[in-house]
């Protein structure tokens, strides 16, 4: 089902999410509403505990919420079939974790190509193209380090790289800076704003760290499954 | 993806190496236990396979295997030519007499009598000398083998003499035989020699061997000589069965091999399967990761079948050699000679490496399959 929304990425309403079940339910996201729009960087932030990471779980549909709408990229999600679910994160969403979750065994660029092998193209030219992304990302010297040879932050660009390589409208990152100090943390912040950020993409941001607020277009406050405020930063 | 699942499994060094080691254990039991089997199995034949020149062997009725023989009298050998059919019908003796070198070495003995006119039965692999030297005075054949538990060192010497039950036996011809069961010397004279060396009972007839006339299949030829003589008659190949399904119903030897080889299969599961597991949940995160990306689970699952499938075939391979060397580096010893890898051997150890990789691989899938992508966010 495709709900006309052109310049919003995520629209929710009324979302809720339930864990578990009887007497050991415990409801995570209360009836939430948000829009995110495309073209800047959303950030959502709150105590731990207060159903970030689920929210940006049912937004990648790799949870389903108990109520509520919500449409990503102008698809509603739970009309999707499992294998279509599948499909639609592959070749609409990028994801950037707190721990990188880097292939140890690969290199950096084809780490990087993983999205596009995935897709099935060819491994030397999703290398190739992966390279090409990591000279741009700054990362040239380093293609054919395996991630136990690179810093955290390093780390984090091939991370970036294997986000934005299918050129994803919608980028999803789980506290991309929680393992890095802080100036390690505003550079990959700085390099993802630059990578990233485009008028026909998303990215939304799941953050405890303040410091990188200013990267946003808007920063969405949450509390006990709720949103409390959404704040709007510079645009761009 | 492939790539992606090889360098999973080939880059963690010693997990892949494990799980290959583990396979290949199993393969190398499993294979080499069934050779030595069946190989055993096959001696006990060794008596039958080695007698090419007829078709058909005939006994008494209650007689169960080559081994155990209740000798027939000289009449019953007139009753089995009189059967229509038959191209021609002989003696064959077949004794355990002691032979005894000059320097005191000494071994029970095969003696295996042949017609005195036809020498039917006799062998057809001749390392020295001719087989119408039976012809002479208390001349035997004897093979190779156990020539050289006699006279183990020097070249191959005709004209030395043996005792067989005390009476002077003269070697006029050193064969090839199959190596059999007990790893008893075998020895070849005529009819009337032998009986020299047994000395004389009321019936000496251990075997009759028969061979049909041209167009008279050799099974038809069998059914003919019971049904007419009431003795029991077996083509070569059948009689061989019978040889071997005895030393299976009556011995502990299956038994033995069949545990081995149980073992062999449950170690083999067990290692391979917690290994290939273990391998498994370590990658679990990256798993996550990979189907959080976008990969199917019917894509993952083909890659941890890649997996197995290449720890399998690398394992089954390694096995397979280990066994095909072990019998190579012990064919000219001579209690372990004749052993090899039977092409139907490979074959089931290959199936049963199949069921093997596909239970540890099932595990391992279930589990994948089962992941909850969300699980990558909570790191």
């Amino acid at each position: 089902m495709n709900i006309p929304s052109p310049k919003l990425a995520v629209r929710c309403r009324s979302l809720t999410k339930d864990f578990g079940s009887a007497e050991t339910q415990v409801r995570v996201l209360h009836g939430l509403d948000i829009d995110i729009p495309l073209g800047g960087i959303t950030m959502l932030a709150g105590q731990s505990g207060c159903g970030k990471t689920t929210l940006l779980s049912i937004i990648a549909g790799l949870l389903n919420a108990t109520s509520g709408d919500l449409s990503v990229l102008g698809n509603s999600l739970t009309a999707l079939s499992k294998k279509e679910a599948v499909l639609f994160r592959r070749r609409n969403l990028g994801f950037i974790f707190q721990q990188y979750n880097l292939l140890p065994t690969l290199t950096a660029a084809e780490n990087a190509a993983v999205p596009l092998l995935g897709d099935g193209v060819p491994l030397d030219e999703a290398v190739g193209r992966a390279s090409t992304l990591l000279e741009r990302l700054g990362l040239g010297a380093r293609l054919h380090s395996r991630p136990a040879q690179l810093s955290g932050g390093q780390q984090q660009r091939v991370a970036i790289a294997r986000a934005i390589i299918h050129s994803p409208r919608l980028i999803l990152c789980d506290e991309p800076t929680a393992a890095l100090d802080g100036k390690t943390g505003h550079d990959v912040m700085q390099l993802l704003a630059e990578a990233a950020v485009e008028p026909d993409r998303a990215v939304v941001v799941v953050t405890h760290d303040h410091r990188i607020f200013d990267f946003a277009t808007q920063v969405a406050h949450m509390e006990d499954g709720r949103i409390k405020s959404i704040e709007t930063k510079n645009q761009t | 993806m492939n790539y992606i699942a090889l360098k999973m499994l080939v880059d963690d060094r010693a997990k892949y190496l494990g799980l290959i080691f583990s396979i290949a254990f199993a393969a190398f039991l499993i294979s080499h236990q069934c050779s030595i089997f069946a190989g055993l199995m096959s001696r006990t034949t060794s008596q039958i396979k080695d007698v090419t020149d007829a078709s058909v062997w005939v006994m008494d009725a209650s007689v169960q295997y080559v081994d155990e023989v209740k000798a027939l009298p000289e009449t019953e050998l007139y009753r089995v030519r009189a059967v229509s059919g038959v191209e021609w019908a002989v003696r064959l003796f077949k004794g355990l007499p002691t032979a005894k070198a000059a320097d005191g070495r000494f071994r029970t003995a095969i003696l295996m009598g042949l017609d005195d006119a036809s020498l039917a039965g006799a062998p057809r692999n001749m390392l020295v000398g001719s087989i119408d030297s039976l012809r002479e005075p208390d001349a035997v054949v004897i093979d190779l083998a156990g020539y050289r538990y006699f006279y183990p060192d020097g070249p191959l010497e005709l004209g030395r003499e043996l005792e067989l039950n005390d009476r002077r036996a003269r070697i006029v011809g050193i064969c090839n035989a199959s190596a059999p069961f007990q790893t008893f010397p075998v020895m070849f004279s005529r009819y009337s020699v032998a009986m020299n060396y047994v000395g004389p009972q009321r019936n000496m007839m251990s075997f009759i061997l028969a061979e049909p006339k041209p167009g008279v299949p050799a099974r038809e030829l069998a059914a003919r000589i019971g049904a007419e003589t009431g003795l029991k008659a077996l083509t070569g190949p059948a009689f061989g069965w019978a040889t071997i399904m005895y030393y299976i119903r009556n011995t502990g030897i299956p038994v033995n091999f069949g545990i081995t080889v149980i073992v062999a299969l449950i170690v083999g599961t067990v290692v391979s399967g917690q290994t290939f597991y273990i391998f498994a949940i370590e990658n679990m995160k990256h798993f996550g990761a990979l189907k959080a990306i976008g990969v199917t689970d019917a894509r993952l699952t083909g890659m941890i079948l890649l997996q197995a499938a290449l720890v399998g075939f690398i394992g089954y391979a390694l096995g397979i050699c280990m066994t095909t060397v072990f019998f190579l580096a012990t064919k000219d010893i001579i209690h372990l000679r004749g052993f090899i890898v039977y092409g139907e051997i490979a074959a089931g150890t290959f199936f049963i490496i199949l069921f093997i990789i596909a239970i540890a691989s099932l595990l391992s899938i279930r589990r994948v399959r089962n992941l909850e992508p969300a699980a990558v966010f909570r790191g």
